[in-house]
This record gives structure tokens, sequence and C-alpha cells, in this order.
């Protein structure tokens, strides 16, 4: 029988977006800043960041989505996974460019979206932001910005549901 | 998301659900095409054997160039410079290059069912890539892709088939795709090319070329096969043009919104117009441009299945 719980409620999600934002504004320069989510779960978590750091920088970010399908390193090892589009409508090159994810898990999905955005320009840096850190990583990539640090154990698994799906906002951890 | 296929072999046993599958994979290619770096690394390392048998230009650089957008290493083999011709079976033939370690064979060949049975022979995904007047998969898939991108969506467009049905592998295609979708399908031409059986297939079949083409959404011209037809199938290409080619006449007798399909190649002033080749309806170039995105698609899903999440063998 799985048991669930609730780690981050709808309240708690909304304070860690915040304060993200506020993190990302203090760190950067607002001309500089591009928002890249990653499919599906980063999407509209990016999207929420750029409404939030358009009202503090008083100018709107650009934010686009990024599916790493097609850079994934265990393709041949599981059925094909479902591509997303990948829509980044402006230049890349020479700009911060925050990678949006929901969980940050073994590093190998962020490993794929590095290698990704290197089809689309070259940035001046890149940075990672994440809903959920939740340990066991399997490369050496560590977030620039956190909303919650959750100790987790390989078999346990991590859901994210945001409002943008159809339910309510709220982080569940999920034991086997 | 539904694919668990190691081969792509045939439409006629895909599932509507496996044909959006590919449709939907091949959105996400399509974007790649459109890109200042046009390639993804999904298949490094893999390497692709396009065993051409029969002759082929643009489905094979269709299918080359699809291969090397995704990073693969490739292999060409065609039959007028290699083994076949100094007697060595397809069976042996296949077993050698995968000898070499290969992991895909995209394989065109005039005999039907040589995908198939490569497909039980060897280890790798096959790929078919036109066998004989049987199936070509990609060109419906690609046909597929396109008649979506234009319309929306395909449930319910009325699609005319014109043309040398009986020796089509691409008609046969087109038809399990678009009848396992929704469509209504009419199917004509000469009658020695367009024989009643046909009608089991879930089509309608008529002679009356007016009639076919008024009510059509879309209109997909095939050509003449010269290279397979046996023996004379009717009197004469002018008359064939005359009586069924698309003339800007009959096209005038369409819906304004009716496009205008043609695998290629076109023969000019033989099926088609000249003009109307050319023409705001015609979306014959796009099916080539789509025809990249599909076959990457294609690539893309059959390599998942090699280790212990993959698909099953």
């Amino acid at each position: 029988m799985a048991e669930a719980t609730i780690i981050l409620n709808e309240s708690a999600i909304q304070r860690a977006v915040v304060r993200i934002a506020h993190e990302i504004a203090e760190r950067n320069e607002r001309s500089q800043v591009v928002l890249v989510g990653i499919q599906r779960g980063g999407v509209p978590l990016a999207e929420r960041l750029g409404r939030i750091l358009a009202g503090i920088w008083g100018q709107s970010v650009p934010t686009g989505k990024l599916d790493v399908s097609m850079h994934r390193d265990d393709l041949d090892q599981r059925l094909a996974p479902d591509v997303q589009p990948t829509v980044i409508p402006f230049d890349i090159t020479s700009k911060t460019v925050v990678l949006v994810d929901d969980v940050l898990f073994n590093g190998r999905t962020v490993r794929a979206a590095m290698d990704a955005l290197n089809d689309f320009g070259r940035p001046k840096r890149i940075q990672l932001a994440v809903l959920v850190d939740r340990g066991h990583r399997e490369l050496p990539i560590k977030a620039d910005f956190v909303g919650k640090n959750v100790p987790t154990s390989q078999n346990e698994s991590v859901r994210v549901v945001l409002e943008e799906t159809g339910r309510a906002d709220e982080v569940v951890l999920e034991k086997p | 998301m539904t694919w668990n296929r190691k081969h792509l072999l045939d439409i006629e046993s895909l599932s509507p659900e496996e044909i959006m599958t590919v449709l939907d994979t091949a959105r996400a290619f399509k974007a790649v095409g459109e890109r200042a770096i046009k390639k993804v690394p999904a298949l490094r390392g893999k390497t692709v054997v396009n065993l051409f048998v029969e002759p082929s230009t643009r489905t094979r650089i269709s299918f080359e160039l699809s291969e090397q957008r995704l990073s693969a290493d490739i292999i060409n083999f065609t039959a007028e410079a290699s083994s076949l011709k100094k007697g060595e079976t397809l069976r042996d033939t296949a077993r050698n290059l995968e000898a070499l370690n290969t992991d895909f064979i995209v394989i065109r060949h005039s005999a039907s069912g040589a995908p198939h049975f490569l497909a039980r022979v060897i280890n790798s995904s096959v790929i078919n890539a036109g066998d004989g007047a049987h199936e070509h998969p990609t060109q419906a898939l690609l046909d597929m892709f396109t008649i979506r991108e234009r319309k929306g969506q395909i449930s319910g467009l009325n699609v005319t088939i014109l043309g040398d049905i009986l020796y089509s592998r691409v008609a046969r295609s087109d038809i399990w795709a678009l009848t396992k979708l929704g469509a209504n399908v009419t199917l004509c031409g000469p009658s020695t090319l367009v024989p009643r059986e046909f009608e089991r297939m879930g089509c309608r079949v008529t002679y009356d070329v007016e009639e076919a083409i008024r009510e059509a959404d879309i209109i997909n011209l095939l050509r003449i096969q010269h290279e397979r037809q046996r023996k004379t199938m009717f009197p004469s290409l002018g008359e064939y043009s005359s009586l069924f080619g698309l003339s800007k006449a009959r096209l005038a007798r369409t819906k304004p919104e009716v496009l205008i399909m043609h695998p290629g190649p076109i023969n000019r002033g033989v099926e088609i117009d000249s003009q109307i080749a050319d023409c705001g309806r015609s979306v014959i170039l796009e099916q080539v441009t789509n025809g990249l995105a599909v076959r990457m698609a294609v690539l893309f899903l059959v390599n998942g299945g090699k280790g212990p999440l993959g698909v099953a063998a």
C-alpha cells in the first residue's frame, strides 16, 4: 500500500516560488536573464517565475520551454519518451539562462538540458532553479535556487502537481 | 504515448494510437529541422544500414539525412554495386551487415514482404522503406502528418486517391492509415489499375473522376508505375492525362480549399497539370520536408527498445 505525504501545500509552493524569484533577481542583472522551463514539470514553474520577476523588475522576462528527450543518455534502455515541443523564441547567446525544473534527482535531465541548450546558442552562464531537491545525484550538478530540500530514499517518488495541469498545487512524497 | 515496437514494417498492423504517436513525435523533430543547428544526439553511436535493393532517390536521401540529423553512423548499400549481383541471398547479405554490429536496417526491396522476412532472421530493427507493391509506411505517415498539419485533423475528411492504385505501395499504406484514422477514402483511376477488390479495405471505388474529386478535401495523385506494369494497362499516357489527369478545368470544379498531394516524382502533364503542381493548393514540397521529420520520429521510436525497460523483441 503506497503511503503519500504532502511535503509542500499550495501556499508553501507559492512562498517557495516567490523566494526563488527574489533570489534570481538579487543574483542577476535584469536585462541578462532568460528563463527556460524543462518539459513538462518545469514549464509552468518557469512561467510563474517569469510573472513574479516581471513584477520585481518592471519588465517582461523572456520565457521558453525545452524538451530534453532527444538528448537523454538512456534512450536505448527504455521506451521512447513522449517528446514535447521545444520553444525558445529568443537568442540565448551571452544571456544568463535560468533552467527551471520541478524536481532535481539524479541530475541526468539537467545534463541533457545543458546539452540541448547548446544547440540554441552559447549562454554567458546557466543557472538551475528547482522546486524540490530530493538528492541522489549521479552527476556533479548542483542547483543554484532550491524551493525545498527533501531527503528521500531511492525507491520513493516525489510528485509535483501544479494547478496549470488541472488540480490544486501540491508536492507529495510517495513511499512504495 | 504508445509505442512498443522494434520494427516499422507496415501500416496495416499499427493501431490508430501508434500512428498518432509517430505524428506527435514528428512534430518535435520538424522543429529541429527549423533550427540553426539541425542535429540532435539521439542515435549517437548507433549504426544504420540503408539497404536499397531497388533504386530510390528521394526516399534514400530523406532517410540518410534523417539518420545524420539523429547523429547515427550510416552505411549505404545499393543493389547496383553489391554482392546481391554476385548471387548472395538477401538473408546472407543482411546477416553479413549485421555482423558489423548494426542497429537498424532500412530496406527498400522489389519483393513484397522482404522487410518482414528480414525482421525474422536478424536482430537489428527493420524499417520498411518500400516493399514491392505492398507498403511504404513512412510515406503514409508523412502524408498523414501533412494532412493533419494543414487540416487540423484527419477524421471525417474526404480523401481521393487518383491514379495507379494497383501497383502502388503508397496507395495501400495510405488507405490503411486513412481508414484507421477515420477519413473517407475514394479511389479513382482506369478500371484496369483500380480493381473493385480495394473496396474490401474500407474505401470506395469509382471510375468517374469528376465525381471523385468534387467533394474531396484532399486529392492524392499517384504516378503511373511504368516500371512495375508487366503489360499495358491503358492505351496511352495522352489518353490517361485527358481522362484522369488533374487539369486546371478539373481543379476549378473542386472545393476551393482542396489540398493537392503527390508522393513524387511527378510527371508534369501526365497525372498533374504543370501549373497545378506549383500552385498554392499543392503541398508536394511540404510532404518532402515533413518526410524528414517523420523518418526521424520513426527511428527515434524504434530505438527505444533494447534495454531492460525497452520494447519486447
